[in-house]
């Protein structure tokens, strides 16, 4: 980074007072745009300020996601919060202290290097001038702007990054105390539900209300604005009565019906397609070709409770309590779809559960919004339904990746393409739009057809580059703009299906040359930090070479570097396959650059090795003529504990200052080392995730 | 017609009125009594996120009706322990860094109550199946699995004479 260089949101909002204030004697606030979605940000982030600022962290408060309060820094997402918003955040609190540190020294006619802080207090020479943050803020204008230029700590005088400090927000949730949007209880509130569309754009045919009314045995009132329909009532459970009645009691013109094979990734392989080719041109076609195609269907993010808001609107002012993953965009798609100035909405952040990408988070914001617009001054609560939350939650697009490479006669691969079919991998507000908005008597017109820009990491592009030293290298992208389901953002994007697809490619042509994976894999790979963590996780399993296949027990490797900018991992599995399989053991080596907090980075990986593992062992949004069928966690199965092995995870040392994102780092290398493992066990590939009962049984009997 | 209802929560007795006797456990305690920190996840008994002790059992409450727990004793996580008193289960908790969202944990923390109970040295496997019911979605099950192990073996310490 060079001197004069403003990272992140800092560049746009470079007054200080945007991310620092010092609100009363001995207490400091810090400004985040960032949201915790249950990742521990707020927690790094405290631990960022109070290191930069050298004032213990018990001393900080944190605000975080509130359009009043909060700089924008857009989506928590991408595994981008340290990366850039710490850093950010980072360099802000660095300005203030130098502000600080060069008004002393010129009030002590010092020069600032004899000048030192501790814990707020400032020192010369180290000895107290009774002065401290707190007693030169009156003199000191935050309103100015951050240059850039202002020196940050040497990372060898941390004290507070890099430790395991406690997850601020944990008490709370192991004591049972109110911690969630969930549980928070405003006065004369009203509980809502939404009638959802079976379909985007179909009218209302009719509403039988009176057999709504019986069903809810209590009062509630039928809200319709176009075809948005909700029933709203003081008591939840009355609410939630009427709102199963109205599935039925509410009907629509035009429901055309969906077709089962929807459901199938190679469903997608027909379509019409918005092309285009990045990368290497076509190959000059010398040296023996292989290929093979790889699929995921679509997936659910599956949050552990359904989304919910509350909104209110007062004196032609609409306030929102949201945990979407950011409160800017959200605003904007707001004020957009109810035809509102974003001046005249407020949108704030409180928790919910975990998130893992485009949930129903933005949608139930909406829900409540347009409610709380036909009912000014009555605070709205929506909380979806479970089957709602799976039925219309925004899915993980299905993808096909058909991995052809040209080997050279050492069969190492000189060219390599990956041609990729995927819905889009954004709806998220501004690239698409908040469900009830179509719904509204004059709706949103479409957006163009768009993936993720390669700029921000690309969506069903995103790493299907390999890492690998391949002389030539380039993606087909078929974007297919009409998929039988909303589909955006979920943890990884397109690099869970494309570092399956690469990895396990990989191995197969391991295989081809006679070669063990791992040293394959190094004799491709000059990227001395990718090596790194190959080495390491190779050492933690103590993986040897040439056990043989189709013993029933086998064990694979992954990797990938996150974006080609993010995080390195590498994932070793171990399992047991027959027809069904059991994971034994998982190791992970990451090299993350500057962790904030170890233990924080470690969960995050951990987390996301056991979502990728359930995620290609069971999970599938099953459709059927009506629509989404897997509304429950009986037809929508996750990994369960007793399913759920053993796992340890490294963090490989770097002397680097700057973090790299890690949340997502994790989950691709391990759904392709599960992968390679199966196929290891049993000696034939299964390349369709998920690698289910029925698919393994389907590819044992045709061996 | 509203009626009355008489039953135990976090020892004490508590007396609700409700409109119908059919109303879910889970929806009284936390609208009714304010206690939140019995969690909504599914509605269908297939998550755990509300899962109480009802008479010293592990149950379900999202769909158990109000009726079916008179004159019964029920505890939810704020019966276990407070911050100033932590249950060991608690403590563990927190000492493992147990947990990410931390929506389930109300509900693993009960289900773990009712193993120990009944099962003072469950190996990590016993653990396991006893939070089976319990769905954790973010992938910190092996934080609470260790948690939930330490906390037996404190909670062993302790009643040693």
């Amino acid at each position: 980074m060079s001197a004069g260089a403003l990272t992140g949101a800092l560049a746009e909002h470079p007054a200080l007072a945007q991310w620092v204030a010092f609100p009363a004697p001995g207490k400091v606030t810090i400004y985040t745009g960032k949201v915790e979605i249950g990742q521990g940000v707020l927690t790094a982030m405290r631990q960022l300020a109070a290191e930069e600022l050298d004032v213990a962290p018990e001393r900080i408060t944190i605000e975080s996601g509130d359009t009043a309060r909060t700089p924008n820094e857009g989506f928590t997402a991408g595994s981008q919060s340290m990366q850039f918003g710490g850093v950010a955040l980072r360099q802000a609190c660095a300005e203030v202290r130098a502000r600080f540190l060069a008004l002393l020294a010129e009030r002590l006619a010092c020069k600032a290097g004899e000048l030192s802080i501790k814990n707020g207090s400032f020192q010369r020479n180290g000895k107290p001038t009774r002065q401290d943050y707190w007693t030169l803020a009156p003199s000191v204008d935050l309103k100015q702007k951050a240059t850039g230029t202002a020196p940050r700590k040497p990372v060898s005088s941390y004290a507070v990054v890099g430790t395991d400090a406690a997850r601020l927000d944990l008490p709370a949730k192991v004591f049972g105390e109110p911690a969630f949007i969930h549980d928070m209880v405003v006065d004369a509130m009203l509980h809502a539900r939404a009638v959802r569309q079976p379909r985007r754009g179909v009218s209302v045919k009719a509403i039988d209300e009176a057999a709504i009314k019986k069903a809810a045995r209590g009062p509630i009132d039928v809200v319709r604005h176009g075809n948005f329909v909700a029933i709203v009532g003081a008591d939840e459970t009355v609410v939630e009565a009427a709102a199963v009645a109205a599935e039925t009691a509410v009907t629509w013109n035009d429901v055309e019906p969906l077709n089962p094979q929807q459901q199938e990734a190679a469903w997608l392989l027909q379509r019409p397609s918005i092309d285009r080719t990045v990368g290497a041109p076509e190959p000059a076609a010398t040296g023996t070709s292989y290929e093979a195609s790889f699929s995921r269907g679509h997936l659910a993010h599956a949050s552990i409770a359904p989304s919910c808001a509350l909104a209110e609107f007062n004196d032609g002012h609409l306030t929102v309590w949201t945990h979407a993953q950011g409160v800017f965009p959200l605003r904007a798609s707001l004020a957009q779809s109810l035809g509102l100035a974003p001046a005249q909405i407020t949108v704030r952040h409180v928790q919910g559960p975990g998130c893992y990408g485009h949930n129903g988070a933005d949608d139930v914001a909406a829900d409540a919004a347009i409610i709380a617009t036909r009912m000014p001054g009555k605070p709205i609560r929506v909380r979806w339904r479970r089957e709602e939350e799976f039925a219309f939650e925004p899915f993980a697009p299905a993808q096909v990746v058909k991995v052809r490479a040209t080997l050279d006669a050492s069969g190492k691969p000189v060219d390599w393409t990956a041609e990729i079919w995927s819905g889009t991998h954004s709806a998220r507000p501004g690239s698409g739009h908040l469900l009830a908005a179509e719904a509204l008597p004059n709706p949103p017109a479409p957006l163009p057809h768009a993936d993720v820009p390669d700029g921000a990491g690309g969506g069903a592009t995103r790493n299907a580059t390999p890492l690998y030293d391949i002389a030539a290298k380039r993606i087909v992208q078929h974007l297919i703009p009409e998929t039988p389901v909303r589909t955006s953002a979920l943890r990884g994007l397109g690099a869970t299906p494309n570092v399956f697809a690469i990895e396990c490619f990989l191995d197969e042509l391991a295989e081809r040359a006679g070669q063990d994976p791992v040293a394959y894999r190094l004799s491709i790979l000059s990227d001395p930090r990718a090596r790194g963590v190959i080495e390491h996780v190779a050492h933690m399993a103590a993986w040897k070479p040439g056990l043989p296949s189709g013993t029933g027990r086998g064990r694979g490797i992954g990797f990938a570097r996150y974006k080609d900018r993010a995080a390195y991992a590498a994932v070793v599995v171990e399992l047991e396959a027959d027809e069904t399989i059991r994971l034994l053991k998982m190791w992970c080596a990451t090299d993350a650059g500057l962790v904030i907090n170890p233990d924080g980075a470690i969960n995050q990986l951990e987390g996301g090795m056991i979502q990728a593992a359930s995620w290609v062992l069971k999970e599938q949004v099953r459709l059927d003529r009506e629509g989404v069928i897997s509304r429950d966690w009986e037809t929508y199965p996750v990994l369960r504990f007793s399913e759920v092995p053993e796992i340890e995870v490294e963090l490989v040392k770097s002397d680097s200052d700057v973090p790299l994102g890690a949340g997502e780092a994790s989950g691709g290398p391990t759904a392709a080392a599960i992968g390679n493992a199966v196929s290891h066990a049993l000696g034939v590939r299964v390349r369709d995730m998920p690698l289910t009962r029925e698919r393994l049984m389907a590819t044992l009997l045709k061996t | 017609m509203p009626q009355t209802i008489n039953l135990t929560v976090n020892g004490a007795p508590t007396q609700v009125t409700v409109e119908r006797d059919d109303v879910p456990l889970l929806a009284v305690l936390r609208n009714a009594l304010g206690l939140v920190g019995t969690r909504f996840g599914c509605g269908l008994e297939q998550c755990g996120c509300c899962t109480v002790l009802i008479d010293g059992a592990a149950e379900k409450s999202c769909t158990r009706p109000i009726g079916a727990v008179a004159g019964k004793s029920v505890v939810t996580v704020e019966g276990l322990g407070t911050p100033e008193k932590p249950h060991p289960l608690q403590q563990a908790f927190l000492d493992e860094q147990a947990g990410q969202c931390g929506y389930c944990l109300s509900g693993i923390l009960v289900s773990a109550k009712a193993l120990l109970d009944k099962n003072p040295s469950p190996t990590r496997s016993e653990i396991a199946q006893a939070l089976d019911g319990n769905i954790c979605r973010c992938g910190s099950h092996n934080r609470i699995l260790r948690a939930v192990a330490k906390a037996a073996a404190r909670m062993r310490a302790e009643a040693r004479p």
